[in-house]
């Protein structure tokens, strides 16, 4: 119970947080895109920057989780291929839709209804990888 | 409240970012946001979509309640910490948009020449809109992230194949940007 009030918390923080700094924006991810701003660069810098300290200091000090499991940082499987190919797909529509997952979600509680599609759409592009998965390089 | 309701700092978002993730990571979750479309479909249509939705995806049902607070937190800020002042991108990029008819920001994160039901209904609109998102789904799975699986906990954990996924978002990006807006705008 005390997990799942942590877990919408973190969600509002998240809305709140993507809301105010305008990484929604469609405005800025275009700046992004051309170069034409440092500010979604910071964001994103601070976060996987000081992401890897608190991930070191995590891992050095056996941080434990609410159930008092030492916490296991997973690796990514190494598909380059995969990591690549859907890069390159899911960087397209991103700057066409200017957001990435998150933002979509944060966006419906902005009052852009519209998004509910692009969402769908996504929904329509994980059930065809879904299908293909067998056929596609990995 | 006015230093609330103004645009926040990149290093404030940052940090927030890093909140969050610690918090998700305390309640025995991770960071990764794009995993929810596969969890959505295998709780919409299960196994009868394939075999990549058949699997346990109630050991992910968090995500809704992470999603749930998302629309939340995006409710708030655009209500009580609503900010006035439009998004303020550089004049390049204000310039630049001009050219390939996108309005400069005025009220609201979005140009509403874009994101309305009426330009989705017209060919450039569906294949942005629709197309994009397709994209989106169908990208961040093969990729196996997105942002936040890839860019955030990913390059955080010293991933490679994060850093090859990020390097694969800004090619993708920048040949959209400088590419293909300009063509579908055109249309």
């Amino acid at each position: 119970m005390k997990s799942r009030i942590l877990i919408i918390l973190a969600g509002i923080i998240f809305g709140i947080v993507m809301t105010k700094s305008e990484a929604v924006s469609w405005f800025r991810i275009q700046e992004m895109f051309r170069f034409q701003s440092f500010h979604m660069y910071g964001i994103i810098g601070v976060a996987s920057v000081v992401g890897a300290v608190m991930f070191f200091l995590m891992k050095k000090y056996k941080f434990k989780n609410i159930d008092g499991e030492v916490v296991k940082f997973a690796e990514k499987p190494k598909t380059y291929i995969a990591s690549i190919g859907g890069g390159i797909l899911f960087g397209l529509g991103w700057a066409m839709t200017g957001a990435c997952p998150g933002p979509l979600y944060v966006l419906i509680g902005n009052g852009y209804l519209v998004i509910l599609v692009v969402i769908l759409a996504a929904l329509f592009g994980t059930l065809t990888y879904g299908r293909l998965k067998s056929k596609l390089p990995h | 409240m006015e230093f609330i309701s103004q645009a926040w700092h990149w290093s404030i978002s940052g940090l927030g970012i890093v909140l969050v993730m610690f918090i998700l990571i305390y309640s025995g979750e991770r960071f990764g946001i794009s995993s929810s479309f596969r969890v959505m479909c295998s709780a919409i249509s299960g196994r009868k979509a394939g075999s990549y939705f058949d699997y346990d995806w109630k050991q992910q049902s968090w995500m809704f309640l992470f999603i749930i607070g998302a629309i939340l937190g995006g409710y708030i800020s655009t209500t009580l910490l609503a900010d006035p002042n439009p998004v303020a991108i550089s004049q390049n990029t204000i310039a630049d948009l001009g050219q390939i008819g996108i309005e400069a920001p005025s009220n609201g994160l979005l140009p509403d020449s874009i994101f309305n039901f009426d330009f989705l209904m017209s060919l450039k609109g569906f294949i942005l809109l629709v197309g994009g998102g397709f994209m989106i789904g169908f990208g961040t799975r093969w990729a196996g992230g997105c942002t936040s699986g890839h860019a955030i906990s990913g390059l955080s954990n010293l991933q490679l194949p994060s850093l090859v996924a990020v390097i694969g978002f800004f090619i993708g990006g920048l040949t959209t940007t400088f590419l293909l807006l300009p063509l579908i705008l055109s249309l």
